[in-house]
């Protein structure tokens, strides 16, 4: 009745290819930045931003970065907590060595670094594919994280082997260490999941994207209608591996504050961050959004009613977490392979006729 | 002899018998990929999940107990008997086989048709609900898994070499006992493989999916047939990780590392599996004794896969892998 795209005139070409076509869409998505910019910071408090909006913000920035790469380029890769690491040192070690710039430019660099660091990883996609290139990218992985416990120099050869974050402040207002207040936390990651998203749905979207799209559905056939596959895997792996990067750097400085390579970027977030991008949708920037949210809500939600309502012990939680988890990815993979946000899609799509059945 | 290589040598056959362990994993995943396609990611959980089973028979566990306890506020943990080492083999092999029956049943049947790296997600997801649904069903805690195998350094092995040399060798019997193991479990495959009926329609399955189905195969059959002898490797492997090192969690990040193995020999050979078994668990061991003392130790975590990958540039079906070739 309400979503509809007629008497929405398009007058330009501008207009035609905008992010939202229907004008509801384009409301719900300036409400949406009203409350999340103006509304949320003011009643945020300790226990929401740590438990679900700095994960849920942080995790999305990695899971659009992973997306890029796998549900975009087709090139699977369960390296990401590795590649969170490197973010993560390399904001350290800038904001050791360099305290007087900016936290902001240290974490765009840290971004960047572990660009250089995921195309040096990347390279191997050129002759290995599918399921090669992710065992390939375990290589990376494990490599990485071996590399943050044993080399001194990455953790400032400090005793116990972890890594904290030092005090910084943007603008006047302190952003990591312990006298954070919540809604700086949450502004911070706030501000970079915007301006990142809005960078990966443009890049997508354009000239970037299509090649991605083209190698991912079949390589041979993008290259010979010209499409560089060097170019195109590893410009995917600097971009992707730019977005982990910087979730990682953020996770570590905003969100941990204190972390150690093994235990914070392991083999699990890998999978963690594969999962959110196959059950919010390969292929699809809200898919990376609603993947997040919902693998950050469903162990809150599950320890509230089972540890908390039904008084379970929490690892019978925990273990019934793993169960639940992979029995969704066995179940969306099965009826859905195309995530929440197809299920979104398709809701779209009935909400333009309704109420009408055709 | 100078003493340096004796020790090389030592650690080269410990090696080997460590590469023996990664082959038995590695065993299970070529056999479903050659039977189906399907990159079995579980195969190291369902390891772990078979050991589980084999300790909680055993010992007489109540499954779920942990659960029912919560739920009802019993206290439950143990049946009054245990169950001998030889029947509870049995019955851990029947639960991998009705665990086969219906991963076939709800999962794969479902996914026929799917991209490769889809049924390669899948297989992760059901790693990680098996590895919820173990530790629900027989609890967390590390378990000591005894089925009588002999364990502790070979005496002889001490003996000869010390006669020879003048420096034992240290060379556990379990790993004997698991090197003889897998000989046997490889031989008696190739021969099921070879000389059955069910083996031949195998190999059918493995060449060409519907040549074989318009020949009167089962493909649902040898689905189910496969992942059951899958499941029993598995069981086997588990048994010998488990009389290694305890029941634990970490038996499954240990097999992750059958994965390398695999890219090394390439997915669809057997022979391929136990050789690059070997090679890594040969490869990993010298490395760290040679040059890991240099750069900090611990290098066994990543070696495999570092290798796996700079062999995989240069050759990426791996060693006895069949050629990949690309068609539009």
């Amino acid at each position: 009745m309400f979503y509809r795209e007629a008497g929405d005139f398009k007058t330009s070409y501008r207009d035609d290819s905008q992010t939202f076509p229907i004008r509801l869409d384009r409301m719900g998505y300036y409400i949406l930045m009203f409350v999340a910019f103006l509304v949320v910071p003011f009643f945020i408090n300790d226990y929401w931003v740590n438990a679900v909006f700095a994960p849920f913000l942080i995790y999305a920035i990695a899971a659009l970065g992973l997306n890029i790469l796998t549900g975009y380029a087709g090139q699977v890769s369960l390296g990401t907590g590795g590649f969170m690491a490197v973010g993560a040192y390399a904001s350290y070690k800038l904001m050791t060595s360099f305290p007087e710039v900016s936290i902001l430019i240290h974490i765009i660099l840290a971004g960047g670094i572990t660009a250089v660091v995921g195309v040096a990883f990347g390279l191997p996609s050129l002759r290995i594919k599918g399921f090669y290139l992710a065992v390939a990218t375990l290589a990376a992985q494990f490599f990485l994280v071996w590399v943050f416990n044993k080399v001194p120099w990455f953790y400032n050869y400090s005793a116990s082997g972890q890594i904290n974050a030092p005090e910084r402040s943007v603008f006047g207002v302190i952003v990591t260490g312990p006298n954070t207040e919540a809604w700086a936390k949450y502004m911070i990651c706030l501000v970079f999941v915007v301006v990142l998203a809005w960078v990966a749905r443009n890049l997508t979207r354009g000239m970037m994207g299509r090649k991605w799209m083209g190698i991912r559905d079949m390589d041979i056939a993008a290259e010979i209608i010209g499409v560089n596959p060097l170019m195109a895997k590893m410009s995917a792996f600097a971009v992707s591996s730019f977005f982990v990067g910087i979730a990682g750097a953020l996770f570590f400085t905003v969100y941990l504050g204190a972390a150690e390579a093994g235990e914070a970027f392991g083999i699990t977030k890998s999978f963690l961050i594969l999962f959110m991008i196959i059950i919010g949708g390969l292929g699809s920037i809200f898919g990376s959004f609603a993947g997040a949210a919902f693998m950050v809500l469903m162990p809150v939600f599950l320890k509230n009613v089972l540890v908390g309502g039904l008084g379970w012990p929490t690892d019978l939680a925990a273990h019934f977490e793993f169960m639940i988890v992979g029995g969704l990815i066995v179940v969306f993979l099965i009826v859905e392979p195309h995530g929440l946000a197809q299920l979104w899609r398709l809701t779209k799509e009935k909400l333009r006729l309704w109420p009408f059945p055709h | 002899m100078p003493e340096q290589l004796l020790f090389a040598m030592e650690v080269t056959l410990n090696g080997l018998m460590a590469g023996v362990l990664y082959a038995l994993v590695a065993l299970g995943f070529v056999l479903i990929f050659k039977a189906s396609g399907i990159f079995n990611y579980a195969q190291g959980v369902m390891a772990l999940f078979a050991a589980l089973t084999l300790v909680g028979i055993q010992q007489g566990q109540v499954p779920f107990a942990h659960l029912i306890n919560a739920v009802f506020g019993t206290e439950v943990h143990h049946f009054p008997w245990q169950v001998p080492s030889l029947i509870a083999i049995v019955l851990a092999a029947g639960v991998m086989i009705l665990f086969a029956w219906i991963v076939e049943k709800y999962v794969l049947q479902h996914l026929i048709g799917q991209p490769d790296i889809i049924l390669f997600m899948a297989t992760i997801g059901l790693a990680y609900f098996m590895e919820g649904f173990g530790d629900i069903m027989w609890g967390s805690d590390i378990k000591k898994l005894d089925v009588g195998l002999p364990q502790g350094m070979n005496a002889t092995i001490d003996q000869v070499t010390f006669d020879w040399f003048g420096y034992g060798f240290f060379i556990d019997n379990l790993d004997i006992v698991a090197a003889i193991v897998a000989s046997l479990l490889v031989a008696a495959l190739t021969i099921f493989s070879q000389y059955s009926k069910q083996g031949r329609a195998l190999r059918a399955v493995a060449d060409d999916h519907s040549a074989a189905l318009s020949v009167g195969i089962s493909l649902r059959f040898i689905w189910v047939l496969v992942w059951s002898i899958a499941g029993f490797v598995a069981l086997v492997a588990g048994i010998m990780w488990g009389a290694k090192s305890g029941v634990q969690f970490s038996l499954s990040l240990i097999a992750l590392k059958a994965l390398p193995v695999l890219m090394l020999g390439g997915f669809t050979s057997i022979p391929g599996a136990i050789v690059g078994g070997l090679i890594i668990g040969v490869g990993e061991q010298l490395f760290e004794f040679t040059i890991g003392p240099m750069i900090g130790g611990a290098t066994q975590n990543w070696f495999a896969y570092v290798l796996a990958l700079i062999f995989l540039i240069f050759r990426p079906q791996g060693l006895f892998g069949e050629k990949i070739i690309e068609r539009v």
